[in-house]
């Protein structure tokens, strides 16, 4: 690495003690959550200035979906935020569905909260695990991991996938839930409220886990809108944003929870608004448990969606549908579906606001697929929330915008 | 909309277009004074624009004139109101005013549109590549640039790297040192222990 060689050269040449020390963090790091490299100038233990290098991870998502179709195109977002997968493939076929003007069946709307919130809570329990081993309870990671392979077992029962599971579909989702997954959630949802305080206990008032987090990477709320925070880590600074409120979608007005809010801005309110947000999302899939049960036996795909195996084709033809052994070998054949226009869409993602701007030029593939990930606005606050603080908090400073490097380079 | 009116009433003479798509109001504006139109929407009381949700480009090669257009894409939390903002940028001359003095979360977006698209952002504090290597050659997300490279065209460091594999790949890498114990060895003797 040239950067690394010449720093150490201009600190090997330099006689003065008083200049600043650089330090490079990363990008194969264990606390940096995947490839994120930071240059950290240092003044003995506190941070003067701190530079994200990111990249490490840039596979060209938004190049390669202008050149595939709509429907292919959702695979692809699967790999941004791998923990909740579920969320992106959300919405993606959201944004899309806007643009086409598309109804989507109401069992599979209630479906899609219900992956949704479980992605949240997998991806909450994930991010409880790694913060809390980065500050140094162990304990904490284990029972998280317990629970949170629970939830990728249901996965599994559910589309066949525990982690890039692109189960929804552009007009609704693959397959309607069987009993087997309806009693297995009603367990989850009945056993998740009690598993929530073993963690609490182990973390809550532990007076190692306080010094380290209360008070560390304190940001005003004036001040987090302004640099774009979203999702846990603004409402950890006591702004009311949760876009399920704000801009309800699916269907979220209907359900009945509460949208956690903090008001220190450190990283143990971070930390008290994921923990308040599992609750929340374990009463939002118990609701709609209920619901699904109302619309039992209705259609979870909608009649006009596009046909997957001739991925452009409009509604399904007359004609007898191809033999599905050649399903993989069909070349897809441009038919629009998507009217011209543009949309943003955004959601809110297990770790803030992920947007979806589309343009369509009518043809078959979009012109433009642009994604707002949560993460990418989150390492670009990380020199706002880390500089002035010491060494060892950058740690936790990371730990608690949650950040996953795969949505951030895309 | 009342965005729409107060915006035609302070900038009559930028606004080149106003319309729908998909239940959103857009607003296309001309690029010279894009700075004070955004720092209008973001600090007037009763439009209060706090949060640039997204900062982004579209290339419009051989279907639009001027070819590139800066999206910013904002939301009011206190009002709840949308507004697309689409900013003009010709091709020959791709620079437009930095918003990174209203909006900190601006910095990134606009680093990330110079990385793929070209575009200039003129007062931004620190315009660098972002996502690409520093010595990477054109604008990745341009629509004439092609999905996948030619060989002679490829990245330099991708090159030394393939250089490195073909030169080590002869090494075996499991290859035992004379006179040292292998993992089969270890084994056996734990066992016997």
């Amino acid at each position: 690495m040239p950067q690394a060689v010449e720093i150490i050269q201009k600190q090997k040449n330099s006689d003065q003690w008083d200049e600043p020390y650089l330090v490079n963090m990363g990008p194969q790091h264990p606390a940096t959550h995947g490839v994120l490299r930071l240059f950290l100038e240092l003044d003995g233990e506190t941070i003067v200035r701190c530079d994200p290098r990111i990249g490490y991870l840039h596979r060209g998502v938004e190049k390669l979906s202008e050149n595939l179709t709509y429907s292919q195109a959702m695979v692809l977002t699967d790999r941004l935020d791998y923990i909740a997968s579920a969320a992106n493939n959300v919405g993606y076929c959201l944004a899309v569905e806007k643009l086409m003007g598309l109804e989507v069946p109401r069992r599979a709307q209630i479906i899609r909260v219900i992956v949704c919130e479980m992605a949240r809570i997998a991806s909450h329990l994930l991010w409880l695990a790694t913060h809390a081993l980065d500050i140094g309870a162990m304990t904490v990671f284990l029972y998280c991991f317990r629970d949170r392979e629970w939830l990728l077992d249901i996965f599994e029962e559910i589309c066949g996938a525990r982690l890039t599971v692109s189960y929804p579909r552009i007009g609704g989702v693959r397959l309607d839930f069987n009993q087997k997954i309806i009693d297995e959630l009603y367990r989850f949802t009945e056993e998740f409220p009690r598993r929530i305080p073993e963690y609490e206990t182990l973390i809550d008032v532990n007076r190692i886990w306080l010094k380290r987090t209360k008070g560390v990477g304190v940001i005003s709320g004036e001040e987090a809108v302004n640099l774009g925070l979203t999702g846990p880590s603004l409402r950890g600074s006591g702004v009311r944003y949760d876009l399920r409120r704000t801009r309800p979608y699916l269907i979220y007005d209907e359900l009945d929870f509460e949208v956690a809010v903090e008001y220190e801005g450190d990283v143990y309110s971070r930390y008290r608004v994921r923990m308040k947000e599992m609750r929340e999302a374990n009463k939002i899939i118990r609701q709609c448990l209920d619901k699904l049960a109302e619309c039992e036996g209705e259609p979870v795909i909608a009649e006009e969606a596009p046909d997957l195996l001739i991925p452009f084709s409009k509604p399904k033809r007359p004609q007898p549908a191809p033999h599905p052994k050649k399903g993989f070998l069909v070349k897809s054949v441009e038919v629009p579906i998507v009217p011209e226009g543009e949309v943003y869409f955004a959601i809110e993602a297990p770790k803030g606001e992920l947007g979806y701007y589309i343009v369509s030029d009518g043809s078959g593939h979009p012109w433009r697929v642009r994604i707002r990930a949560p993460s990418f606005v989150h390492i670009s606050a990380l020199p706002a929330l880390s500089e002035g603080q010491m060494v060892a908090d950058i740690i936790a400073v990371i730990g608690s915008v949650d950040i996953v490097l795969g949505e951030c380079d895309r | 909309m009342l965005v729409l009116e107060k915006l035609q009433e302070k900038f009559p003479e930028e606004i080149i277009e106003t319309g729908e798509s998909a239940g959103q109001t857009y607003v296309v504006v001309k690029r010279e004074k894009i700075f004070e139109i955004l720092k209008f929407l973001h600090e007037s009381g009763e439009l209060l624009f706090d949060h640039l949700a997204d900062l982004t480009a579209v290339d419009w090669l051989k279907k639009k004139t001027p070819r590139f257009e800066v999206v910013y894409n904002l939301f009011s939390i206190r009002y709840k109101h949308f507004l697309r903002v689409k900013a003009q940028v010709p091709e020959e001359d791709p620079r437009i005013t930095s918003v990174s003095s209203i909006w900190k979360v601006a910095n990134w977006f606009e680093r990330e549109v110079y990385d793929m698209f070209g575009i200039v952002f003129e007062g931004h504090p620190d315009l660098r590549r972002l996502l690409m290597p520093e010595d990477w050659e054109g604008f990745p997300l341009r629509k004439d640039y092609p999905l996948s490279l030619e060989p002679e065209q490829e990245w330099q460091g991708l090159v030394e790297l393939k250089e490195k594999a073909r030169r080590l790949a002869p090494f075996d890498w499991y290859q035992r040192v004379p006179g040292e114990r292998g993992p089969s060895e270890v084994n056996e003797e734990a066992k016997e222990g």
